[in-house]
């Protein structure tokens, strides 16, 4: 039985209101946003409906995230590697078919939808790296040689999606991995030698894996002030946004960086500069909050899971939605390079909000099933 | 940190969630420290780019004044000039990369054959054009994503249709720009002057005066003298454009005020010339080469008429029509031998000839050298020294009048040789009436023209004087030249009994609704200390040189048109026939023919002065002109109803000072 347990029960006494509610905040903030960003696009272009397309994937993945969280996540844990497999082969796919956009071939077109398999990647190695830690209790520290299978496991879609190229979701996998691995009880030697290893393989990255304009992003990162016209411009206009916006923010649709069109990327990668402008700093603030809020609470979820696998896949998805903030309000106020990471349920797009929904699926998957006393799923 | 509850079936996890959550708080307290530099320390600072992004400062252009003649008519205006600009990414087929698939070309190569058609360019034109296009495609260049100037000054029809046709032309503009337009065109060009992009290193100077690259500028005559008052001060406007560029709505409270100056308009100036006389003088003109006439009011220093032969367009040089025409128009300019850039009135200095006469026998009489019925043989030329001194006939007995009327070397040269009217003398004299000095028009480069004294030639000629150069003194031939304008003033104060005054050109400055912002009123220069009884005694030999039997200028006389004047037939210093200028050399070694004079003979009100460069004898090709001047003055004046005082019934009897019978 798929469905283990009373789910009406369990949904009333063991439903996650703090995880329903922020996230639930946090998607409403996001059309909200996504109506003031798009809104120049009113009687110009048909982006500016583009909120409501929003609102559809929000309850469609909403749907989706609810019979992801009906099906008791130790299923995920038995199918785990047919999940990661599925994804790989999926990434695979996006180099036969794969189209192009603007230089970087990452979606597969499905007769008029499109479809970016390195989106649900992530899940699926979150869901992989569960298994096997699930899989390989320790008692004593690990040592790199414990921990080369989930780095092998993680640097097969890394680097895949890499080359598409995709810097930000390749960043993703190797950022959700590290959090994973810093779960686990790895000899301090061990972590010193990571970081020697690290250290000296980033020349060699710079030089041979990253494309000219990923080398730019970086360089533009490191002297902003530079090229402000060409490869500078988003960097620099989204900072500059931001700043506009002070401590209380210009208000809602009067953020002029955004009505005036200095904000290229504002529906997909650049919402935040928006929100910023129109919010200020306390606005700001909050949103960061709630974030957090999400994350740290993904971690107490973890402590909560009664296994292994739910406790490291809360930490994997929570790591999923607090990576992708972090980054991309880093990269939008300048302290990271510009490398295309969206942020949760606020950029559009149907492959990153269902992907984010998923993972927020899982959390309350773990979450809900913190007190089962259901004995395991026996084979389906 | 409460947040997180530990359970026990995970203890490899278990020490780690903690840590795991103090990084994320760490991690969010970084994000929150940047933004509150951002947003609140470097705030302001990111406001201010915010709004320096969205808010444009345009300038307002201004008009340029307009120059206007004494009665009104428009001398120098502003027109619009209609430029084409296309942007050679959007309309050359050479820059689509996709040019060759019918549906991803993003150039519809129709536009340009369609745009051709409309403008109708040669040939030739249209070719190098299609290149210069191409070559820009071809290139790296980031022009070709901007608009370029295809063609300047394309006429009204051309810009009706591209009008009509404007939503089938994308990315073909076109944009007027105020060009100078001189209705006039070579009719007065050297005193109103031309327009003239400002260099760079006026525009240094001038950058605090607002001037900006492409302006142009007065660049001689009266647009370059009265720049300051013509060119007006340009506005700004605070306007709101997106990052692509486009005017967008105001937004409230986000630029202070002042959001707008207005431009102020140039001044518009009335000038004494009036342009109808100035278009018949060009006509009294026509029969002759090159040369200068000068109309002056004797009563005020004002300056009816002013003209200088050969003349050229000055809507050539002042642009408009693109700098192919100005290039042109200046080789032209600079590569005829007439020196059609000089002003002949004002930048020129000549040898005055005979036309001087009156002057030297001014000098002598102030000085008591000479009885006014003094009298000497003229056999046709002298011998002093070495040299033999030629008069132009034999003229028999002659005494002052009849010296100046009939234009007798002998007799002035008997004054320098016999009666010691010496250099000086005579130099002083000149000088007095404002000769071999600058007037002060202050319009265009003046020549100061020279008196030469007996120290000035005793320098030149390496400590050696000659007594030959004071008999060329004497005759205004040698070392002695004046300007057209000088001489007009000088006769002018010998007109109205010894007043000289300050040449005026411009009467009034004016603003663009009319109202008048500063009138000028004559000024005189100094009061020539002569006595009134000899300035008649000269009066009485110019009406007899016109209007009496044997007087040079007798045949010139135009029944109705009452003038007192003296020829001149001023001798050049002789080129030699040399390479290309051969043959025109016969023609630049003819002496210089002069008429000066005033009108009319009684209370005179204008003086004029007519050279005819390398004319000959001035009594047949200068006095002629001379006379159809004054006549068309007459017409004019009178058809006006000016400021002419009754035209004399006395019509051939010289000034009242001439008193009983001539």
């Amino acid at each position: 039985m798929i469905l283990g347990g009373d789910v009406s029960t369990r949904a009333k006494d063991h439903f996650d209101w703090p995880l329903f509610i922020t996230v639930a905040l946090i998607a409403v903030l996001g059309v909200v946003n996504l109506y003031s960003a798009t809104s120049v696009y009113q009687g110009v272009s048909s982006r500016s409906e583009l909120y409501i397309s929003q609102i559809y994937w929000l309850v469609l993945g909403g749907i989706f995230g609810g019979v992801l969280v009906a099906i008791d996540y130790r299923y995920f844990e038995r199918f785990g590697y047919v999940f990661y497999a599925a994804s790989i082969f999926a990434l695979l796919l996006v180099f036969v078919f794969g189209k192009d956009i603007r230089g970087s071939v990452r979606w597969i077109d499905f007769g008029g939808f499109s479809f970016q398999p390195s989106e649900y990647s992530k899940i699926c190695l979150v869901i992989a790296l569960s298994k096997f830690l699930h899989d390989d209790p320790r008692s004593e520290g690990r040592t790199l040689k414990d921990l080369l299978i989930p780095a092998l496991l993680t640097a097969v879609p890394a680097l895949m999606i890499l080359k598409q190229p995709d810097l930000g979701t390749a960043m993703i996998h190797i950022f959700v991995f590290l959090t994973i691995a810093a779960l686990t009880r790895v000899k301090w030697k061990s972590v010193v030698l990571f970081g020697v290893t690290v250290a000296s393989a980033l020349p060699i990255i710079w030089t041979y894996v990253l494309h000219d304009y990923q080398r730019d992003r970086v360089t533009v990162f490191l002297r902003p002030e530079d090229d402000i016209h060409h490869r500078g411009w988003h960097a620099h206009h989204s900072r500059v946004a931001i700043g506009d916006g002070g401590i209380f923010g210009s208000g809602f649709m009067k953020g002029t960086q955004n009505q005036f069109n200095f904000i290229p990327d504002q529906y997909t990668d650049f919402p935040f500069p928006i929100f910023a402008e129109e919010w200020g700093f306390v606005g700001s603030v909050f949103l960061l909050m709630l974030y957090t809020f999400l994350a740290v609470w993904s971690i107490r979820i973890a402590s909560l899971a009664k296994d292994r696998f739910g406790a490291v896949l809360a930490v994997g998805c929570g790591g999923i939605l607090f990576w992708h903030a972090i980054i991309n309000v880093g990269m939008t106020s300048g302290v990271l390079p510009v490398v295309g990471v969206t942020l949760p349920l606020f950029s559009y797009g149907g492959s990153s909000i269902t992907t984010m929904l998923m993972s927020v699926a899982m959390l309350m998957n773990v979450s809900m099933r913190r007190y089962s006393v259901a004995p395991a799923p026996d084979r389906l | 940190m409460s947040l997180v509850v530990q359970r026990s079936d995970v203890s490899e996890f278990r020490r780690r969630f903690r840590w795991i959550a103090l990084g994320m708080v760490l991690v969010f307290f970084a994000l929150i420290g940047r933004l509150f530099q951002l947003q609140i320390l470097e705030g302001a600072e990111n406001a201010a780019i915010a709004r320096e992004n969205i808010v444009r400062r345009v300038t307002l252009a201004t008009t340029r004044g307009i120059i206007r003649d004494r009665n009104g008519k428009t001398l120098a205006a502003s027109r619009p000039a209609y430029n084409l600009y296309v942007v050679p990414e959007k309309i050359t087929v050479e820059c689509d990369p996709k040019r060759d698939d019918p549906k991803g070309r993003k150039v519809d190569p129709t536009v340009w054959p369609r745009l051709m058609n409309y403008v109708s360019l040669g040939d030739d034109e249209r070719s190098r054009l299609e290149l210069m296009l191409k070559n820009l495609c071809e290139s790296d260049s980031k022009r070709k994503f901007q608009q370029i100037l295809l063609k300047e000054d394309i006429s009204r029809d051309i810009v009706a249709t591209l009008k009509t046709h404007e939503a089938d032309l994308p990315f073909v503009e076109v944009v007027p720009v105020p060009v100078r337009y001189y209705p006039f065109e070579d009719v007065g060009a050297h005193l109103l002057g031309y327009m003239a992009e400002v260099d760079g290193e006026k525009l240094s100077q001038l950058r605090g005066a607002g001037y900006v690259e492409g302006d142009r500028i007065g660049a001689t005559g009266i647009e370059r003298a009265w720049e300051s008052y013509l060119h007006g001060t340009r506005g700004w406007e605070k306007v709101f454009v997106d990052a692509k560029g486009r005017r967008r709505q105001r937004v409230d409270g986000v630029i202070e005020e002042p959001r707008r100056v207005d431009p102020i308009p140039g001044r518009d100036l009335r000038l004494t010339i009036d342009a109808d006389l100035q278009k018949a003088i060009g006509n009294a003109m026509r029969g002759e080469l090159a040369g200068g006439v000068a109309l002056i009011d004797v009563r005020t220093g004002r300056i009816l008429g002013l003209y200088s032969k050969p003349s050229y367009d000055p809507n050539a040089l002042s642009g408009g029509s693109g700098k192919q025409v100005i290039r042109d128009a200046f080789r032209r300019l600079y590569s005829d031998p007439l020196k059609p850039a000089l002003d002949k009135t004002i930048a020129g200095a000549y040898p005055p000839g005979s036309t001087f006469k009156p002057f030297t026998a001014l000098a002598a009489l102030e000085k008591g050298l000479i009885n006014p019925r003094g009298a000497t043989q003229c056999r046709g030329g002298i011998t002093f020294g070495k040299r033999s001194f030629r008069c132009t006939h034999v003229h028999g007995p002659v005494e002052l009048h009849s010296a100046i009327a009939r234009s007798c070397n002998v007799y002035f040269y008997w004054l320098a040789s016999e009666l010691g009217v010496g250099m000086d003398v005579i130099a002083e004299m000149g000088q007095r009436f404002g000769l071999g000095t600058r007037t002060g028009i202050g319009v265009s480069a003046e020549a100061s023209g020279r008196m030469p004294t007996r120290a000035w030639m005793t320098l030149r000629n390496k400590g050696q004087f000659r007594l030959g150069f004071g008999l060329n003194a004497a005759i205004g031939q040698g070392a002695t030249t004046v300007t057209v304008l000088q001489l007009a003033l000088a006769y002018a104060a010998l007109a109205n009994g010894g007043t000289l005054y300050q040449p005026q050109i411009v009467r009034a400055v004016e603003t663009s609704a009319g109202t008048v912002v500063q009138e000028f009123t004559p000024r005189v220069r100094r009061q020539v200390e002569v006595s009134p009884e000899n300035i008649t005694l000269v009066q009485k030999a110019l009406f007899a040189g016109v209007n009496e039997e044997g007087g040079t200028a007798r045949k010139a006389a135009i029944a109705g048109v009452d003038v007192s004047g003296k020829t001149g037939t001023a001798q050049v210093s002789h080129k030699l026939a040399r390479g290309a200028e051969a043959e025109r050399v016969w023609y630049f070694n003819r002496e210089h023919a002069w008429f000066a004079g005033y009108s009319p003979s009684r209370a005179p009100e204008v003086a004029v002065v007519v050279l005819v460069e390398h004319g000959g004898a001035g009594a047949k090709h200068a006095a002629p002109v001379a006379m159809d001047t004054v006549a068309a003055y007459n017409r004019i004046f009178r058809d006006r109803g000016g400021p002419r005082a009754g035209t004399s019934a006395a019509g051939r009897t010289p000034a009242k000072a001439a008193g009983g019978s001539p």
